[in-house]
């Protein structure tokens, strides 16, 4: 009984950090539910992905409505942003399984850590 | 504009293949395009809804997503997600700036030195086939 607890209470967290990050960075929240997906609950690494865009959907619907009514969206170039991001992704998940994915992590996450350094000096 | 789309299609790549479009569309318009850094986050928000929901439709025919005890995760994220958006909105952009930086060095550090790398990915994938443990997909014959 006190295990079913402590996993309803580990869920619990889990979501509401990912949505405290998610909502104050304005994304990044599936970095923090997939590792959570796959090493608390056990999920294998498809399901977890899978699962994880399931989450952020309606997570982000809700911050993104946040965002809109506080008038921070600037429409021409949010528009055009969405529409290189809808076809965007429709490729990438197409290619995905087509490319070695290590390769393209080990690079994404220096490009990561390049941004990283940037954004806190510049 | 074309500026943009590119810049759209680049972080769309990376977040169709799931590895966190939000994390490189965001650097990508304050760091190369001069975006506002509260103006990158709302783009992004707003980008991602479009491309998830077909994403989503697509997943669940496949029977990807795990829909048992789905809400309980769903509820608490999203109340804390309208939490954390709210405290971004009053913000002071360069802090969110500074803050977002912390943040992506943090996921580098982690994604290149904190998860299980030493698993090649073949056996990976023949672990996935015969675990039928404890956490599954709701539809696993229908792996592709």
């Amino acid at each position: 009984m006190k295990s079913v607890n402590k996993r309803k209470f580990q869920i619990f967290f889990v979501g509401a950090a990912t949505g405290l990050i998610n909502g104050f960075f304005g994304g990044g929240g599936g970095m923090v539910v997939v590792p959570m997906l796959r090493r608390l609950l056990g999920y294998d690494e498809r399901c977890a992905h899978a699962t994880a865009v399931a989450v952020i959907l309606p997570v982000t619907a809700v911050s993104a409505f946040t965002y809109l009514n506080a008038g921070i969206f600037p429409t021409v170039t949010g528009f055009s942003v969405s529409i290189g991001v809808f076809l965007g992704g429709i490729s990438g998940a197409a290619a995905l399984g087509k490319l070695k994915p290590t390769f393209i992590e080990k690079l994404f996450s220096a490009a990561m850590f390049a941004a990283g350094i940037r954004m806190l000096l510049g | 504009m074309f500026n943009y789309i590119l810049v759209g299609f680049l972080g769309g790549v990376l977040g169709g293949m799931g590895m966190g479009g939000g994390t490189v569309l965001i650097p990508l318009l304050t760091v190369f395009c001069g975006v506002d850094q509260k103006a990158a986050q709302a783009i992004n928000l707003v980008s991602f809804v479009p491309m998830a929901i077909v994403a989503v439709t697509v997943h669940l025919k496949r029977g990807r997503i795990k829909k048992k005890g789905l809400l309980s995760l769903i509820l608490p994220a999203a109340f804390f997600s309208a939490v954390g958006s709210a405290v971004a909105g009053v913000a002071d952009s360069l802090v969110l700036r500074r803050a977002f930086g912390v943040f992506l060095l943090f996921l580098a550090v982690f994604s290149l030195f904190g998860k299980n790398r030493k698993q090649p990915v073949k056996q990976r994938e023949i672990h996935d086939k015969n675990d039928f443990g404890r956490q599954k997909c709701d539809n696993l014959h229908n792996k592709e």
